[in-house]
């Protein structure tokens, strides 16, 4: 089973990166731009099943390590169950 | 000094790279017995005060501060702080209480994107009996080194730090972004503080400011009245 997790940063917290990264895709002739954000991607690939009990253990995890709440959000797939 | 019974001991973790500069101020700096104590200890040992290093704690991986909070050391810290034991953390420090939980906010990465290395002027709050206008003067200078100290904390978070007076330094001249030019934090309870200047390099002659002391000093005298800034 494969986890994807991506982490973002919250849509009210200043990302430095993802403006920096914007005004560069501005600069190469990307037009109608609205906002860029940059987060990260972790990938996990765990032996077992989709179960209530592993996207608890997963969302405890996510809050405690993967991301930051105070400065992020995240989400995951889970694929290949 | 006097007081010379005052313990101080300073955590290690890899990637810790100011841990000898944080022992020198307390050792060479105040002649306070200090010692350091590696990431894998449960235990802290008899300390007065607990030292959080300025580094790049386990590469600063994921985020910084990110794993070393969850470092058996860490474990031992934070019960510590929860007896009420006095914890200072500096710059990767001060990033690993925030991820800790120990103190509120976040540090992301300076606004400009670059390492801001250079010394600050640092507006000094009145945070408190002991770090304070009084114990430091409204001014002082220390040097800053980080990439990541643009300080976050959301909107009832900043209305608490100011009600309960938990702003301990603010940037003259905002280096990085932070919310409100917020250079430093402490706890609600008063015994956890946090900065992204460096005391530690502040304490020679030949440092660009011996300001450092006085923080040091002031950090002190939360328990030890005695360490005032006449002591200098």
């Amino acid at each position: 089973m494969k986890i994807k997790v991506f982490v973002t940063p919250k849509r009210n917290v200043l990302d430095p990166q993802g403006v920096a990264v914007g005004h560069a895709l501005e600069s190469l002739g990307l037009g109608g731009l609205k906002g860029a954000r940059v987060g990260k991607v972790v990938e996990l690939e765990i032996e077992g099943k989709d179960s209530p009990e592993l996207r608890a253990q997963l969302d405890r995890l996510c809050r405690d390590l993967l991301s930051n709440p105070v400065i992020e959000d995240y989400q995951y797939e889970i694929a290949g169950t | 000094m006097k007081g010379a019974a005052i313990k101080i001991a300073v955590l290690q973790f890899p990637g810790s790279n100011c841990d000898q500069d944080a022992f020198h101020l307390f050792s060479t700096g105040l002649g306070l017995p200090t010692r350091y104590v590696w990431h894998k200890e449960t235990r802290l040992g008899e300390a007065d005060l607990v030292v959080i290093p300025g580094g790049f704690s386990y590469g600063d991986y994921l985020r910084c501060g990110a794993i070393a909070r969850f470092s058996p050391v860490m474990g031992a810290a934070r019960d510590y702080a929860e007896r009420g034991g006095v914890v200072l953390g500096i710059c990767n420090g001060f990033q690993i209480l925030c991820e800790a939980g120990l103190l509120p906010g976040a540090l992301i990465r300076n606004s400009s994107l670059e390492f801001r290395c250079l010394t600050c002027d640092l507006a000094v709050s009145d945070a408190g009996p002991a770090f304070n206008t009084r114990t430091l003067g409204t001014r002082i200078r220390l040097p800053i080194g980080h990439g990541e100290g643009n300080y976050r904390i959301d909107e009832a978070g900043r209305e608490r730090l100011e009600t309960n007076r938990q702003i301990l330094l603010r940037y003259t001249d905002n280096p990085n972004g932070s919310l409100g030019a917020i250079a430093g934090v402490r706890n609600e309870e008063g015994n956890v503080f946090g900065m992204m200047p460096h005391p530690d390099r502040a304490f020679e002659r030949f440092h660009p400011s011996m300001d450092g002391l006085k923080v040091a000093r002031a950090i002190l005298s939360l328990r030890f009245p005695e360490v005032s800034r006449k002591s200098a």
